[in-house]
């Protein structure tokens, strides 16, 4: 069987990684390329960079990160953040990325999906989900939570992989940045109602926590403060997550 | 130029975008990779690749629009070394469920996957089922696949290389010269740098 994934997350504004609360007090944490490929070596499975300035200036030193990253990396590479529309991901996808994220402009025109996943394929069209818990379920939030959709998220995620959509990247605004566990409920919600992979995202703090995420149904488990700190805890994750029985790669 | 390196690699170039990636493994694993829409030098060049992405109906029509079609079919005949990447392989074998037909030059289908999760997206362990020259030394290793369709080849000879994924997978194929991996080499870390210099070693002895 395919092998459960660990993901980690690398936050990019003006070509550099940087790492913030909320995208608040931003902190210089490195060089993009030179932390990617610390993570490829130390045996992360596969990178997502997120643009979280993601304006038009930001654009070309974000295509000359993807473009150095399509040739120094050995392992797959997902770009997102500020994705407008079809014409922005293509430049991403022909600069190199393996596969592009799109969100709040696929979920005000979903028509992007099919539009990606007919030129590029499904298997290079992520669909990020941002929900939050509202009214006993899920509602989907967009500019970095602050703006509540009235959608139910399990409904759009549906929506999304019938549209064309090969992944999900779900996250939890509820859980994120907290280090206390994905939210179960919605990983396992949204995993159980698609047949793509998912991608927990939002509150790792430890291994048990990505098992956690695994057993609700989630092929991959995104990380970030927790590796940015201290990259060598990557192959240490890894380790527990094999002794924890899940079938991760070595 | 010592004799072990430069091999040139021709990359045939139909307009389906990046090859960045493929390209910058190929010259990683000590050959010469070029990037081409010119039918005599896909013919001839010492390695073929065929860098897939998307269907296997616009691969084929991308392809056959520069002449690159025939000229994979005369390299093909006269035994040079052809090495297909993922859609780049499924498009060496006959008609696609996702439409649109192929090269046809290996028999057999290719089928959308049934698995509880497509695409079988992720590492998966490589399982040969006999010897092969562009993947020894890989019986057990991880390699990083991102595809919703699969060939079936019809003699189960070709098939070089499987892995399970509710159900059993052709991850690689080898028949003569002609050679493919549904797997992404160039983003299979040390396990798919080995498969490009095996294909490369391949290509300079035949």
């Amino acid at each position: 069987m395919v092998k459960r994934r660990v993901i980690p997350c690398l936050d990019v504004a003006g070509g550099r990684v940087v790492k913030g609360v909320n995208f608040v007090g931003l902190r210089d944490v490195g060089e993009p390329i030179e932390l990617a490929t610390r993570y490829s070596e130390l045996g992360a499975d596969e990178l997502v960079f997120l643009d979280i300035t993601a304006t038009v200036e930001a654009r070309r030193p974000m295509l000359e990160l993807i473009e150095r990253s399509a040739e120094e990396l050995t392992i797959p590479f997902t770009v997102g953040g500020g994705v407008t529309g079809l014409e922005d991901a293509r430049s991403l996808l022909r600069a190199g990325a393996d596969k592009v994220a799109v969100n709040r402009a696929a979920f005000e025109e979903p028509s992007m999906l099919t539009a990606l996943a007919d030129e590029f394929g499904a298997q290079a069209v992520v669909c990020a989900i941002d929900a939050r818990v509202a009214n006993g379920g899920y509602e989907v939030v967009t500019h970095g939570g602050r703006t509540p959709r009235g959608r139910d998220a399990v409904d759009w995620a549906r929506e999304a992989v019938e549209r064309g959509a090969g992944e999900l990247l779900v996250t939890s605004i509820d859980a994120d940045g907290t280090r206390a566990g994905y939210d179960l409920v919605l990983t396992a919600a949204v995993a159980n109602a698609v047949g793509v992979p998912v991608i927990a995202s939002g509150g790792a703090g430890h291994a048990a926590h990505m098992a956690e995420a695994y057993a609700s149904g989630a092929e991959a488990a995104l990380i970030a403060s927790i590796v940015h700190e201290r990259p060598e805890r990557l192959p240490e994750l890894k380790a527990e997550l094999q002794e924890l029985g899940w079938n991760v790669r070595i | 130029m010592s004799a072990e390196a430069g091999l040139l690699v021709v990359l045939a170039d139909y307009g389906a975008g990046n090859m960045r990636s493929v390209c910058s493994a190929i010259r990683r694993a000590g050959a010469e990779p070029l990037v081409s829409v010119d039918a005599a030098e896909v013919a001839r060049a010492p390695l073929a690749v065929i860098a897939g992405v998307g269907h296997v109906a616009s691969t084929t029509r991308g392809l056959a629009a520069g002449g690159l079609d025939e000229a994979l079919r005369e390299r093909v005949a006269a035994g040079r070394p052809t090495l297909g990447i993922c859609v780049g392989m499924q498009v060496l074998f006959e008609g696609s469920e996702e439409g649109g037909s192929g090269l046809g030059l290996l028999a057999g289908p290719v089928r959308r996957l049934r698995a509880r999760r497509v695409p079988h997206m992720g590492w998966n362990t490589l399982r040969l089922g006999r010897p092969s020259a562009l993947l020894a030394g890989l019986d057990g290793a991880d390699a990083y696949f991102a595809h919703s369709y699969a060939a079936e080849p019809v003699d189960v000879e070709v098939a070089a290389a499987t892995v399970e994924h509710d159900g059993t997978i052709v991850a690689a194929v080898e028949a003569g010269s002609l050679a493919g991996v549904q797997f992404h080499p160039e983003r299979s870390g040390a396990a798919g740098a080995l498969v490009l210099r095996n294909a490369i070693r391949w290509a300079r002895a035949a």
